[in-house]
């Protein structure tokens, strides 16, 4: 609590000490969390219906990345100055990005993790991890070991300037396309059928299948949906800063599944939350001026964070008590 | 799950329903046909296949007669081009099968000592034959000791991750952090890092006036494996409560900030504390000091550096092997320790928590203390080996503590069976000469046998390594979970299930669709 005192006043000292700057970096922190809130309300879905933390996920997301430069460059020449063009492009991107994600997931979760559902829980952990190391080889030896450029397409003129706060067009395009497909996702789960179904399968698996749910086909679903979140975070993530590389999903991943377990793992709205929270973080960490580590520690920061909440508070920001943390 | 459901283990029963000798007959079949499929490719792979399965079926032969004459017959030809030199290395070659027939007959209630009795007495003698050794197909020519001290090295943290993973059923994915720890605790205590300080303590072979703090080796590994060990209690004593994943996951956290701290270890508070990433080097080297030189006659050497005058059959012995021999001795110790602790009442209680915890716990075994010097276990003997690794590198860089290194010795201990520390060895050191010399002799074989189209397909094979390890881990965790060398208990545990999951299976439910 008192750490937390301290954080918050360090942050009003920074604040005092540059405003312009400080809102700058806090609105740079917010676009960094919609994408990790794309990323991790992948694990969390998958956590809440099988309680497996799919370590692939970040690599899936790095597919996602590799896919989008290869669907925009190749399919549709995608190249920077061509006006309006790209919103349709982008968007078509979008649609293939995710359906590729989706698919690979799904075939994932066939390959690796359902032969194992009745194994001791730690085996498709195991298998997890394998599969994170053969995904990231598959990037490696599809766009090799170097940086993989993609076209700059997203406009970086300025939404607004305010007293020297400004945001640009690429910042806010992240938010726009972010914000749809989480309301989209959202419906999904709360209103449709196969969202009942998914939230059945999450509670019991054995209940739904005697309700006559398919148990099976619910959970592939649940990894396409997944997947399709994972393709349209590389898809922002890849033309938001331009660069992707084959080793940059497991990072990534990883701060991803800090923020799905700091709002509590499971729970949907948490993982929105603690990905702004842990985009925030990252940012002010690595671009307030004041007194702060650097990025060369935000990796220990984040992982920091993800460690004292799994001992102190397993069930996360919002999350209800897990019997794991207990 | 009966044994029907799958269609791996319909094939299976099909398959052992057949008479013995159909069974012998498609098998020998296939083999000769692989076998004359990768003649094409390479003369020795086919060669190699066929005498393979030739061993592979002798060994299940009858002893007498069928055995003994089997064994005779598969020798004469590898006599024959040993005596008429029609390949190199035949020799090397026929004594590593009459030396594996020879073991055959040993019998079966002796060979729980003598089996690694005759493993040992082969590693020991290693660098003495090495050089003379047969050129495997595939994998090219047999390893080099000092990747024999690599492999060692890291067999000897399998086996102490295995105490974690495979005794007491804690995934840790973060093993490289006690690893880090043991080598980073041997740079601080053996080199020049801190110019400041001069203290000297027993260090040996070095210049008594050079500045920095010197402690000698051998109470550095101690050091090393307490101090680590201490440490494993500081990362297990908030953690442990949790169960499973989530632990794996916390493992994972520390796995991933120490290497960083080690790496922006150059300006801590304004301190170097770890020379960033340029790592620490040089480190002291190991020695017996002058002392000990001289009234040995110079058998045990001052300093493995400086090491040695000695030829022993031909061989000049030099200071990798001296480190080779070191390193076979540390590996006793840790698997004499580890086999010491799986029945101990301690090493009981890890099963017991592994195979459920809540009736362990019912049972009055304290959960929190016992996982916790499972953890310290573990850790010991991973600073060991960690610091160990570093005197003989003589530096320590942060670049080596990357989290699939942790995987990397995950993937030892689940490919050669978790809990069984046999298995654990052969999976350790397979992985550890695959890693180090065998996929970059692999890749130079492929490169060189295989034609795509008209050209070679230039692969860089151990850029994939990691990949590599993820479909070793996939398929062993698939079809195998046991590993290669099972420890029976284990794998009971493993295809009946343990407490932490539903009573029956959900697999073929739902009736929608």
């Amino acid at each position: 609590m008192l750490l937390l005192v301290g954080l918050v006043a360090l942050l009003v000292k920074e604040f005092a000490v540059s405003p312009s700057q400080f809102v700058q970096i806090t609105l740079i922190g917010f676009t960094l969390g919609c994408v990790y809130a794309l990323v991790a309300l992948g694990y969390t879905l998958v956590y809440g219906i099988l309680e497996l933390i799919n370590f692939a996920h970040g690599d899936v997301f790095m597919l996602g990345g590799m896919f989008t430069i290869t669907y925009a460059t190749s399919f549709f020449n995608l190249h920077q100055g061509q006006g309006w063009v790209i919103v349709p492009i982008v968007f078509a991107t979008l649609l293939l990005s995710m359906l590729s994600c989706g698919l690979i997931n799904a075939a994932i979760e066939l390959v690796a993790y359902r032969p194992l559902r009745s194994a001791p829980r730690l085996a498709p952990l195991i298998t997890a991890i394998g599969m994170s190391f053969i995904i990231e080889d598959v990037g490696l030896a599809w766009k090799g070991p170097n940086y993989v450029t993609a076209p700059d397409v997203f406009p970086h003129s300025n939404v607004f300037a305010f007293r020297g706060v400004s945001y640009a067009w690429n910042h806010l395009l992240v938010v726009l396309i972010t914000l749809p497909v989480l309301l989209a996702l959202s419906y999904l789960v709360q209103r449709t059928r196969q969202g009942k179904a998914m939230r059945a399968t999450a509670q019991d698996k054995d209940a739904a299948a005697i309700m006559g749910i398919n148990v099976n086909r619910t959970i592939s679903f649940t990894f396409l949906i997944a997947g399709a979140l994972a393709g349209a975070a590389g898809l922002l993530y890849s033309l938001w800063t331009t660069t992707v590389r084959y080793d940059q999903g497991f990072q990534l991943g990883l701060i991803a599944f800090t923020a799905a377990v700091f709002g509590g793992i499971g729970n949907l709205p948490g993982a929105v939350l603690g990905a702004i929270l842990i985009g925030l973080i990252q940012a002010w960490n690595e671009g307030l001026p004041w007194h702060m580590p650097g990025s060369d520690w935000t990796e220990s920061i984040v992982f920091s964070i993800l460690i004292l909440i799994l001992v102190f508070r397993p069930e996360g920001l919002l999350g209800e008590r897990t019997p794991e943390g207990g | 799950m009966t044994a029907d459901v799958g269609l791996r283990n319909q094939l299976r029963t099909q398959w052992r329903a057949l008479p013995e000798l159909q069974r012998f007959g498609i098998t020998a079949a296939a083999e000769v046909v692989l076998a004359l499929l990768l003649y094409f490719l390479d003369h020795s792979l086919g060669y190699g296949v066929l005498t393979v399965a030739a061993v592979y079926w002798i060994f299940k032969l009858p002893p007498l007669p069928w055995r003994a004459a089997a064994q005779g017959a598969l020798l004469v030809p590898f006599l024959v081009s040993a005596l008429t030199h029609a390949f190199t290395g035949a020799r090397s070659l026929l004594l590593a099968l009459a030396i594996g027939f020879a073991a055959s007959w040993i019998p079966k209630r002796h060979r729980g000592w003598a089996m690694p009795l005759l493993a040992l007495v082969l590693a020991v003698l290693y660098p003495f034959y090495q050089s003379g050794m047969f050129t495997m197909p595939l994998f090219g020519v047999f390893p080099d000791v000092a990747t024999g001290v690599y492999m060692l090295v890291f067999v000897m943290m399998a086996v102490g991750l295995n105490i974690v993973v495979g005794y007491a059923g804690l995934l840790d994915l973060g093993y490289v952090a006690f690893y880090a720890t043991g080598a980073y605790t041997a740079a601080w205590f053996a080199s020049l890092q801190f110019p400041h300080v001069t203290w000297h303590l027993g260090a040996i072979g070095i210049d008594p006036n050079l500045p920095g703090i010197h402690v000698t080796i051998w109470a550095l590994l101690l050091l090393a494996g307490v101090i680590t060990a201490l440490f494993g209690i500081v990362i297990g004593l908030p953690t442990l409560r949790l169960r499973g994943d989530y632990l794996a996951i916390v493992t994972l956290g520390f796995g991933e900030i120490l290497p960083q701290i080690a790496r922006n270890g150059d300006n801590l508070f304004g301190q170097n504390i770890t020379n960033g990433p340029n790592g620490i080097t040089p480190i002291d080297s190991i020695g017996f000091g002058h002392h000990l030189s001289s009234w040995t006659g110079g058998f045990l050497p001052a300093n493995y550096l400086q090491c040695c005058s000695a030829k022993v059959f031909g061989h000049q012995i030099q200071g990798t092997d001296v480190f080779f021999w070191t390193a076979i001795a540390l590996l006793l110790f840790t698997v004499f320790c580890s086999l010491r602790l799986q029945y101990s009442r301690l090493g009981r209680a890890w099963i017991a928590i592994r195979e459920d915890e809540t009736a362990a716990a019912a049972m009055g075994i304290p959960l929190m203390r016992t996982k916790t010097w499972a953890y310290a276990s573990g850790a010991f003997f991973g600073g060991i080996a960690g610091a160990y690794y570093a005197t003989f590198k003589s530096a320590t860089f942060p670049g080596d503590f990357f989290f699939n290194i942790s995987v990397f010795i995950l993937c030892m201990v689940i490919l050669g069976g978790m809990g069984n520390i046999w298995g654990v060895i052969v999976g350790g050191a397979f992985l550890a000469y695959l890693n180090q010399e065998g996929l970059a002799n692999t890749g130079a074989w492929i490169n060189s046998n295989i034609h795509v189209g008209s050209h070679h397909p230039n692969l860089d094979v151990p850029l994939y390594a990691s990949g590599i390890y993820g479909v070793i881990i996939l398929i062993v965790m698939l079809f195998r979970p046991e590993g290669l060398i099972p420890s029976r208990r284990r794998a009971a545990e493993l295809h009946e299930g343990v407490h932490d999951e539903p009573e029956y299976s959900v697999e073929h439910a739902g009736a929608v669709g």
